[in-house]
């Protein structure tokens, strides 16, 4: 399976069955009672220079596996390769140069900031952490030119993060993770807190960033619009799972799973001449401590059969030709291949 | 159709040095029966004070500065407290965006919305009961009548928004303010609650102002829009024409930034610069400094309405040129 979801060389980061459990306490001695199962069997490929977006809603486990990736929550199984490295096998220690080509930028600049630090402080942080630069000299001639490429005034610099917008702060932000020169961002919902003009400027300069240095994004979102514009590929999760991968064009041209096809057609049109109809799924997200048996959709899916909620479906390859590594979590798309 | 509130010249400010900062700058606008209205824009512009505004609610140490605000023929800016209250209920409820901050933690979900049936109406606690548990079902929870005991943090966020439409809806009102009522809820609870909202308002007739930054969910709900920036409304029209004709470059620039319509390998159109905050709005016209069709006049003077037919206006001097040129 791992080959047919791979056609196109060594990714920059391979996930392979990423397993991240939190267990719920009950009682006096605080024994577990269940765990909450936040990311069960993720698998995703990243390549260097591309962006993959992670897409869900609320609860699917999408934050979980960005941070499980980075070793900020500590997950029970699986495999993060990076650069010919596992990253879950290492040491603190050892794992401290990684850091370094692994950033992150959050979803609210204001509480990802320290308030109390000027921005220079802020950005130079990661410089000092990985002995980038001697002398302070050499911090602040960095810091000017990172802001000047987040297109902020390197005079700035000595202001506190109150004193900017929310778009100047997730600049600030992105300045901070871009310090220690990394080879991936995960941006958490990087411009889900904007107004959509400011929202416009930001994704922008992501994509121009990553014309520029080469980047690669995971990029966590809710939000579909944003993936079509920023993503080369995309992973939709649902209960802790990947339930669909693909192309970006592909998946939003002929979604397979059930679900991805209801996240479509549940984006609000902006169309005047056509209003979404009837709401494409019904009823809540189960919950995670206690995902449904067989299929974890079949409770809300529209084309649910008997088979669904006796067998767990697998992620499949699906559809040859330009849809390169698409693969399905539905027992429909194993039937119908291609 | 006949007017239920009429709006006019709202101005509503905080008191600030050297003079009083204004959060909603001369506005206007009615909604007729039986129709949805939405206020659209960006955070800060005044969308949400101008709701609560309409509502008597806003918090101090802001006031109503300017205007008239005439609800159902009767001015809401005369009433006496026990007045306004009975009209808030009674005429007029609002819902908003994050129903957990709204419902009571402590109070089952059912009683809550008991508690508000009695307040505006002489009704013993069974007959509210089962009242409730109408609701509860119209509004598509579903076990309506056990759900009726349960503490809001048993619920997921589309069933407490349910919850609160069911009490907003338990006195009948005739206007509904819903402010940004789907922004906390995931893509496919926000498709529900939007059906919804479009059911309710057709079985009722009851009125809509919705409030909200979303353009998707401003196409799925509302009849004629206003664009608000900065305080003022710069584009007001029907939904098709606005989606289909914006005219005012802010209303275009909104609608182009949308990354949904983004083609595939060109940027996103974007709006440059930043909403200013009201403190620091600019003379003339707010939008001045961002415009792409920006003249000289429009540092100077206020734009006033080049009305475009009979549910369109725009704001704009560039517009208002072209128009006197034809």
């Amino acid at each position: 399976m791992t080959d047919a979801l791979e056609p196109r060389g060594e990714p920059l980061l391979r996930v392979r069955g990423l397993r991240t459990w939190f267990p719920i306490k009950h009682g006096l001695l605080r024994r577990t009672v269940g765990h909450v199962k936040a990311v069960d069997d993720v698998s995703l490929d990243i390549r260097a220079g591309e962006t993959l977006a992670l897409v869900g809603e609320s609860g699917c486990g999408k934050t979980t596996a960005g941070r499980s990736i980075l070793r900020l929550e500590s997950a029970q199984e699986g495999e993060v390769w990076f650069d010919g490295v596992d990253l879950l096998s290492l040491s603190n220690a050892e794992l401290h140069p990684y850091r370094r080509k692994l950033q992150l930028v959050f979803q609210d600049p204001m509480a990802s900031l320290d308030p109390r630090m000027r921005v220079r402080e802020i950005v130079a942080e990661g410089l000092r952490s990985f002995g980038i630069g001697k002398t302070q000299r050499e911090h602040t001639d960095r810091v000017a030119h990172l802001l000047e490429r987040v297109q902020l005034n390197p005079d700035h610099m000595w202001r506190y993060p109150h004193e900017f917008s929310g778009g100047q702060r997730q600049r600030i932000g992105i300045a901070r993770a871009l310090a220690p020169e990394p080879q991936l961002l995960i941006c958490d919902e990087a411009v889900s807190a904007l107004d959509v003009s400011i929202q416009a400027q930001i994704l922008n300069l992501l994509r121009d960033l990553q014309g520029e240095l080469g980047l690669a994004y995971l990029f966590i979102t809710h939000d579909l619009g944003v993936v079509k514009y920023l993503a080369h590929e995309v992973a939709v999760m649902y209960l802790g799972q990947v339930v669909e991968t693909g192309r970006t064009d592909a998946l939003f041209e002929a979604p397979r799973h059930p679900y991805t096809q209801a996240l479509l057609a549940a984006i609000p049109s902006i169309d005047p001449a056509r209003r979404s109809g009837a709401p494409p799924v019904l009823g809540d997200v189960p919950s995670p401590a206690n995902p449904p048996s067989g299929c974890r959709f079949h409770t809300r899916c529209p084309a649910v059969f008997d088979r669904c909620s006796k067998e767990v479906p697998e992620l499949v390859p699906c559809g040859g030709g330009e849809g390169q590594g698409s693969a399905s979590r539905c027992f429909l798309a194993e039937s119908s291949p291609g | 159709m006949s007017e239920l509130l009429k709006v006019e010249g709202l101005s509503t400010v905080f008191p600030g040095t050297p003079r009083d900062v204004p959060v909603v700058d001369d506005l206007s606008f009615t909604i007729d029966e039986g129709e949805v209205l939405a206020l659209v824009g960006e955070s800060g512009c005044g969308k949400s004070m101008t709701a609560l505004s309409v509502m008597r609610l806003v918090p101090k140490p802001g006031r109503i500065d300017r205007g008239t605000i005439v609800m159902n023929g009767r001015d809401v800016r005369g009433l006496s407290i026990p007045e306004i209250r009975k009209l808030r209920g009674h005429e007029i409820s609002m819902i908003f965006q994050e129903p957990m901050t709204s419902l009571n933690p402590v109070v089952t979900v059912g009683k809550q919305v008991v508690e508000a049936i009695q307040l505006h109406e002489a009704v013993d606690f069974g007959a509210a009961r089962k009242r409730t548990i109408e609701l509860f079902e119209r509004v598509g929870i579903p076990d309506a009548a056990p759900r009726f005991d349960v503490y809001p943090h048993q619920l997921s966020g589309g069933l407490k928004q349910r919850v609160m439409i069911a009490m907003a809806l338990s006195t009948r009102p005739k206007l509904l303010i819903a402010d940004e009522p789907t922004t906390a809820l995931d893509v496919t609870i926000q498709a529900q609650i939007l059906e919804l909202l479009r059911d309710l308002q057709r079985d009722t007739g009851m009125s809509i102002l919705l409030i909200t930054h979303d353009l998707g969910v401003v196409n799925e709900l509302s009849d004629r829009v206003s664009v608000m920036y900065a305080g003022r409304v710069v584009e007001h029209a029907e939904r098709e024409e606005l989606f289909g004709r914006p005219v005012h470059p802010y209303s275009i620039g909104l609608l182009r930034s949308n990354p949904a319509l983004s083609r595939p390998g060109e940027p996103l159109p974007e709006i440059p610069g930043v909403v200013p905050p009201p403190d620091e709005w600019p003379e003339g016209c707010r939008f001045a400094n961002r415009c792409d069709r920006v003249l000289e006049v429009c540092g100077d003077e206020i734009p006033g309405a080049t009305v475009q037919g009979p549910h369109k206006f725009v704001c704009c001097h560039a517009i208002a040129r072209e128009g006197a040129d034809d």
